[in-house]
């Protein structure tokens, strides 16, 4: 096996990515539990303390720790209908995200917005369910920051599915263009939900479509946290210092279902799929390599537990939105039509 | 060289709505029904879509049709509405019939130039002389907290665009035949199912979504409503899922005498004026269930239709839609924006008092 550590990178660099990687999957694990926790005996979608679309993240982890290590609040980040894991790493709060979830009112969106609709503006964080229509917007965030002459940039995150929308190739191009500091981060996990990329997409990588639109693109493979964190930074420093846009899609894994519920009938590789988590994958080789101890990961992984839990008992102890308010936040200045 | 099948279409004529029988079929089975007879015998048929393959369609709308029919005739597509909506256009114009599914009507925001533009021009422009024979279908409406932009009705968005007959069923029986008159029509049909009408295992159940449907192929005509109850105090003019709910609130406001006719529509275009005229003139109290948005779409239409006809008629107007909001992901917010029974009964007592 080879490894998938880099050389250049501190132990304690190792040790933070790893331990965002931990936070997520306990996070994503959670929700899981609360999601089917009054789904049984039979699954009704709409039925219990989470209802709704639930799309988690789980495997996923390395793309958002790994570009997310190289960002501050200030900068900003788009993501999709499968938000969490950039959400976390990001920085964004567990407790009001969680509560948003929850569909509650101490959520950032007072329970208007749901799973797919988590905005952090503190964070400049932001998420859409409709495929590839966060990228617009994350070229005005950093046209934005551009114009106001800092050095801040902005990242859009998407789905390799959604790689072939057109709102994807109207952004590479118009981003080029105008060297905007973005960095699109495309999570290639195989699959557009039942959809493998081999049916959906007329190339087999889609770093190969940054060249059409005049920018680079690489392509990292293998899921490992250390290369993505190495591509990340260099496309970070790359949009930071005027140098404009740049396209990393990651080969990455989806571990569970598209969204919860997802039987995976079409999935023919399933029962390998826990093989390739790359969770204890990365922990077991900062063991071997002596930048990890068991004392220390035990540790990570209790904090995590902490956090999450500590989140989930926000959003349960927080009221549910008045209905009699059922009209507010259409406009900022209270009218309706 | 080989050319693009064309349609047979002609070659058939349908029964019009006949005796339902004794089979029983959720809504969703009875439209992959109805699309594999069709495909059957004509080989212009096809279905493409996202996640319309081995997955079957998200609400069903596809399963077991491309064990039947092979991916040749039914197509995944890559994650790209304007390319395969407007390929089905180009299909339709050459002659074949496709059957072109858009997974929720909330994602038309990303195709709606080859919906509105292309889809529904051309006809006209051509001044009559290409032809778009093309079914697009969709899943639309809330009540199972989706969120903001997956839980839309937007019917009324379509049905404001000229060029494209909008046939929205609330059951399977409707639901099968309209397939066919969609599927067989000329003109290019949006074809609008509510999630909780297709009686999907992991939505809560509803009994109206599963009922009586014949084996063979018919048609029921768009364009035509149907009275689902008859009554004399009050009409209620509804559609899709709100139909089973105003059916359920008249069973209910039977027992304290209260007779509500209601009127499935079953199409917004073209719509039934006719019918709404005639039970208003008999009921004189009118009252549009819609779980679109309220302003600007059916429900004003609706009243306008009566108004214009004969303002007199009226003693009691009211609608129940969503108000002006977007459709909140919180159970709480979004069952108080939906028009539930408890609305829809409120709205009658209130207009029988009157
Ligand atoms: C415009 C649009 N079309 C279709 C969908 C339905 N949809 C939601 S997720 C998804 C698959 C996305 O695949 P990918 O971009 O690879 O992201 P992943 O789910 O794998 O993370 C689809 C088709 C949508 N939300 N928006
Ligand atoms: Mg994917």
């Amino acid at each position: 096996m080879t490894l998938s550590t880099t050389p250049e990178l501190t132990e304690e660099t190792r040790r933070s990515l790893l331990n965002t990687m931990v936070l997520i999957r306990t996070y994503e694990e959670a929700i899981r539990r609360e999601y089917y926790a009054d789904k049984m005996p039979a699954f009704d979608i709409g039925a219990g303390l989470v209802p709704g679309e639930m799309h988690l993240s789980a495997g996923q982890e390395p793309v958002a720790a790994g570009i997310c290590a190289h960002l501050t609040a200030d900068d900003a980040l788009t993501a999709t209908h499968r938000p969490h894991h950039v959400a976390i790493a990001k920085g964004v709060a567990l407790r009001p995200m969680t509560a948003e979830i929850f569909g509650r009112e101490d959520g950032f969106g007072h329970g208007r917005g749901g799973h797919m609709h988590l905005f952090d503006p503190s964070n400049h964080f932001s998420c859409s369910g409709i495929i590839a229509e966060g990228l617009p917007p994350a070229l005005g965030q950093a046209f934005a920051f551009k114009r106001q002459g800092n050095n801040r940039v902005a990242v859009a995150v998407t789905g390799e599915g959604a790689a072939n929308q057109g709102a994807f190739h109207e952004s590479l191009n118009l981003s080029a263009l105008w060297k905007l500091p973005v960095i699109f981060v495309v999570e290639d996990n195989d699959w557009g939900i039942s959809v493998p990329r081999s049916e959906s997409t007329s190339v087999t990588s889609n770093a190969v479509r940054a060249a059409a639109y005049g920018m680079p693109g690489v392509r990292v493979e293998n899921n490992s946290v250390e290369a993505v964190y190495a591509a990340g930074g260099e496309a970070v420093a790359r949009a930071r210092s005027g140098g404009g846009p740049t396209l990393i899609e990651v080969h990455t894994l989806r571990l569970w279902g598209h969204f919860e519920g997802d039987a995976e009938g079409y999935r023919p590789e399933l029962k390998s799929v826990p093989d390739h988590d790359p969770i204890p994958r990365y922990r077991d080789e900062l063991l071997q390599a002596g930048w990890l101890s068991t004392e220390q990961f035990q540790a990570m992984q209790d904090r995590a537990v902490e956090q999450v839990e500590d989140a989930i008992q926000f959003a349960k102890a927080s009221p549910a939105p008045n209905p009699s308010e059922h009209l507010n936040y259409v406009f900022s200045e209270g009218v309706n039509s | 060289m080989t050319t693009a099948p064309t349609s047979t279409n002609q070659s058939v004529t349908l029964p019009v709505e006949p005796e339902p029988g004794r089979r029983k079929l959720s809504t969703a089975k009875a439209m992959q029904e109805v699309i594999s007879q069709r495909m059957t015998r004509d080989e212009s048929v096809f279905v493409i879509g996202e996640d319309v393959g081995p997955y079957g369609g998200i609400f069903s709308s596809t399963t077991g049709l491309i064990d039947q029919f092979g991916p040749e005739r039914v197509m995944d597509t890559p994650i790209s509405e304007t390319a395969f909506i407007g390929l089905g256009i180009g299909a339709a114009v050459e002659g074949m019939r496709p059957v072109v599914e858009l997974m929720f009507a909330d994602f038309f925001g990303v195709c709606m130039d080859q919906i509105y533009n292309h889809m529904a021009k051309i006809h006209f422009e051509s001044g009559g002389n290409v032809k778009v024979p093309m079914v697009l279908m969709m899943a639309t409406g809330g009540g199972y907290s989706d969120g903001a932009q997956h839980s839309q009705c937007l019917w009324g968005t379509f049905a404001h665009l000229p060029g494209m007959k909008v046939v929205v069923p609330s059951n399977p029986y409707d639901a099968k035949g309209l397939m066919a008159a969609a599927i067989d029509s000329d003109d290019p049909v949006v074809f609008m199912f509510h999630k909780g009408i297709m009686g999907l295992g992991w939505m809560a159940k509803n009994s109206r979504a599963i009922g009586a449907v014949p084996e063979e192929e018919y048609v029921v005509p768009i364009g035509k409503s149907r009275v689902a109850r008859e009554g004399t105090d009050v009409t209620i003019v509804t559609l899709s899922l709100s139909v089973h709910h105003s059916l359920d609130v008249a069973e209910k406001l039977e027992a304290d005498g209260i007779s509500v006719e209601v009127i499935d529509l079953r199409s917004l275009v073209p719509l039934d004026r006719d019918a709404i005229v005639r039970s208003v003139t008999k009921t004189g109290r009118l009252i549009v269930v819609d779980e679109d948005y309220q302003s600007f779409g059916l429900s004003g239409e609706v009243i306008a239709v009566v108004a214009e006809h004969d303002a007199s008629l009226l003693t009691s107007v009211s609608r129940v839609c969503v108000p002006d909001v977007p459709i909140p992901y919180a159970r709480e917010l979004e069952s108080t924006v939906l028009p539930t029974p408890a609305r829809i009964e409120a709205a009658v007592r209130e207009a029988v008092s009157r």
